[in-house]
């Protein structure tokens, strides 16, 4: 969760009336202004090697991210053996277990936003739309999930179910859609009193045509903003768990887990903790980036 | 001003409830009890621990046992660690969980206030810069990964600080707990305090106080901090949240016996009772730290208090 202050931020850029320009749309409009922001073009870049690596970067390597090479324990990084970030304790070959742990980060990332965008944007369009008590008691009960201290849910739920990586995905996206349903919400207010909402609502749409045709495809800045920075909230959040030991297991990986391994190794190891902790941060970089850019691609204060 | 922290009191109420219910109810959901170990206990054995635990009973009955005894105080046993109950083992972790988030709490909130001001006051200029730089580290880096980095340069390289634990309770061991535990924060705290200040500083009211003659000081301190800290306040609520996300992280990697590593270890050790009781002792705890910074936001700004 990013807490009021993103929300705040989000919701102001969008809540002008009119944030369309005449001849080219709002998405080519925001998509020309990122690319004239230099830190997120050159982040964007980032993500797409740190991206590239990770799914192609597993065929041009000759180790696997689970056997060990019995021929190379603890051993510092160096090219000539082919470990070009060194080996671990059990003689597995670092790069590879990177490359796998960045790939794990990514895909839970990408799933919990996933779900949390569905149930944010239903959750807060309907409320929305809907209005009157129905509002009042929805908007009561994000309230309610906001007070209370969700990492400690996803522990409780990690303990009791077993460390299921689907678990993982499925519980943190479902407890960061708050933030997501009361942004939407708030746009949903704004754009129901428009001319088409009342037009489609002449010519005889239900109610929940008009959210999913009419509301929910005019929400896009906002939500893509928000979600792009949700992701690295999740891979904070994944990687936190993952520190704990709640997280993923082995001998699967992930940059939280790979973190931790080497941060009780550092003394004597140090290249363990070093190297996954570049990775993590120049992803979280990367994306605090693009999400920034974002945000000011769509302003239309700017303009 | 009473009336309104009443009232939020009363909306807090189906909270607490709504969640012990919530969480009683997912944890007696758990496949197999805390019992079950790798070698069966005798049957005589078992139907003494479940009387013991209430386990017997059927499961409303349980339930309303459960939420009587917290009503009145009791958190129940703890299922792993005998002869102490939860409450008993909150109270042994409490007085360092509170020493260590409060010191960040309070770091936090002025080095960032101040950090924002200043940021303000020189905005564009290479002291802002220099902030900006801390503020985007204090947000791309963990805790996680901060702490361990910590211990390496000033416990292992510098050997200016202990590197964990306790000891005597001197300064010297909280002094990296409290800044891993405060930095994110320091970082948050001081973009919000710098955007509202510049803001705040383009007002008209600031403009007639500057042309009485003030200069910075009484300008940013009589006139300007009031309302530039109301966003400061709103993050507090939240913020309190996360520094005890934080501890869990932070009490783990430096040793310290809170209650952030009981939780831990009983998570890992599915000691059930323990952590159901350290999620009501937070959630409770939580919740009245978001219900006094409403208060203090209500008083910071009338207008939501006259709502």
């Amino acid at each position: 969760m990013l807490g009021p202050q993103k929300q705040s931020i989000v919701e102001d850029t969008f809540s002008s009336p009119g944030a369309t320009t005449q001849g080219r749309s709002l998405m080519q409009n925001a998509w020309l202004r990122l690319m004239r922001n230099r830190a997120a073009v050159v982040s964007l870049f980032v993500l797409g090697l740190l991206i590239l690596l990770a799914f192609a970067g597993p065929y041009f390597i000759p180790y696997n991210y689970e056997d060990p090479d019995w021929a190379a324990f603890r051993m510092p990084p160096s090219i000539e053996s082919g470990h070009y970030m060194g080996t671990d304790q059990n003689g597995r070959d670092l790069f590879a277990r990177i490359l796998y742990g960045t790939r794990v980060s990514l895909a839970v990332a990408l799933v919990a936003t996933l779900v949390s965008v569905f149930i944010g944007v239903t959750f807060g369009a309907v409320a929305g739309y809907i209005g009157g008590r129905v509002d009042q008691a929805m908007m009561r009960f994000v309230d309610i999930m906001y007070a209370l201290p969700y990492i400690l849910f996803v522990i409780l739920l990690m303990v009791i179910f077993g460390r299921n990586v689907y678990l993982l995905f499925a519980a943190i996206g479902a407890l960061e859609w708050l933030t997501m349903a009361r942004i939407v919400r708030g746009q949903t207010l704004s754009i129901k009193q428009r001319e088409y909402i009342e037009a489609a609502r002449a010519s005889g749409q239900g109610t929940f045509a008009i959210i999913f045709k009419h509301i929910i495809p005019n929400l896009a800045g906002p939500v893509v903003i928000y979600a792009a920075l949700t992701v690295p909230e999740i891979i904070v959040t994944e990687s936190f768990l993952s520190y704990l030991g709640f997280g993923v297991q082995e001998p699967l990986t992930s940059l939280g887990t790979l973190i931790a391994d080497g941060a009780s190794v550092f003394e004597v190891l140090p290249w363990l903790l070093w190297f996954p902790a570049t990775f993590l941060v120049l992803l979280l970089l990367s994306l605090l980036f693009i999400g920034d850019g974002l945000r000011d691609a769509f302003d239309p204060k700017e303009r | 001003m009473l009336n309104y922290a009443f009232k939020r009191l009363i909306t807090t109420i189906p909270v607490v409830w709504i969640a012990i219910t919530v969480c009683f109810f997912i944890l007696r959901l758990a496949p197999g009890g805390p019992f079950d170990g790798e070698r069966p206990l005798p049957e005589a054995v078992k139907r003494n621990l479940a009387a013991f635990y209430n386990l017997d009973k059927p499961l409303v009955e349980q339930y309303l046992i459960y939420v009587g005894n917290v009503l009145r105080g009791d958190l129940g046993p703890s299922f792993v660690t005998q002869d102490f109950t939860v409450a008993e083992q909150i109270a042994i972790g409490l007085p360092y969980t509170i020493i260590v988030g409060g010191l960040a709490f309070a770091l936090a909130i002025i080095a960032g206030v101040l950090c924002g001001i200043f940021g303000a006051l020189k905005r564009n200029q290479l002291p802002d810069f220099v902030l900006g730089g801390i503020i985007l580290s204090g947000l791309v880096l963990p805790n996680f990964l901060l702490a361990p980095v910590f211990q390496l340069i000033f416990g292992l390289e510098l050997n200016w600080l202990p590197v964990g634990g306790w000891g005597d309770g001197s300064i010297r061991y909280l002094i990296l707990p409290v800044c891993v535990l405060a930095l994110p924060h320091i970082a948050r705290i001081s973009r919000l305090m710098r955007g509202s200040m510049i803001e705040v500083l383009g007002t008209n009211f600031i403009r007639t106080a500057r042309s009485k003659g003030l200069n910075d000081t009484p300008v940013v301190w009589r006139h300007a901090l009031k309302p530039a800290l109301t966003p400061v306040v709103s993050y507090l609520g939240p913020a309190a949240g996360y520094l005890l996300t934080g501890s869990l992280v932070v009490e783990t990697i430096f040793g310290i016996p809170g209650i952030g590593r009981y939780f831990i270890n009983a998570a890992l050790n599915r000691d059930y009772g323990m952590v159901l009781g350290t999620v009501i002792f937070y959630m409770v705890l939580i919740i009245v730290l978001n219900l006094i910074v409403d208060v203090i936001y209500a008083w910071l700004d009338p207008r939501v208090r006259s709502q």
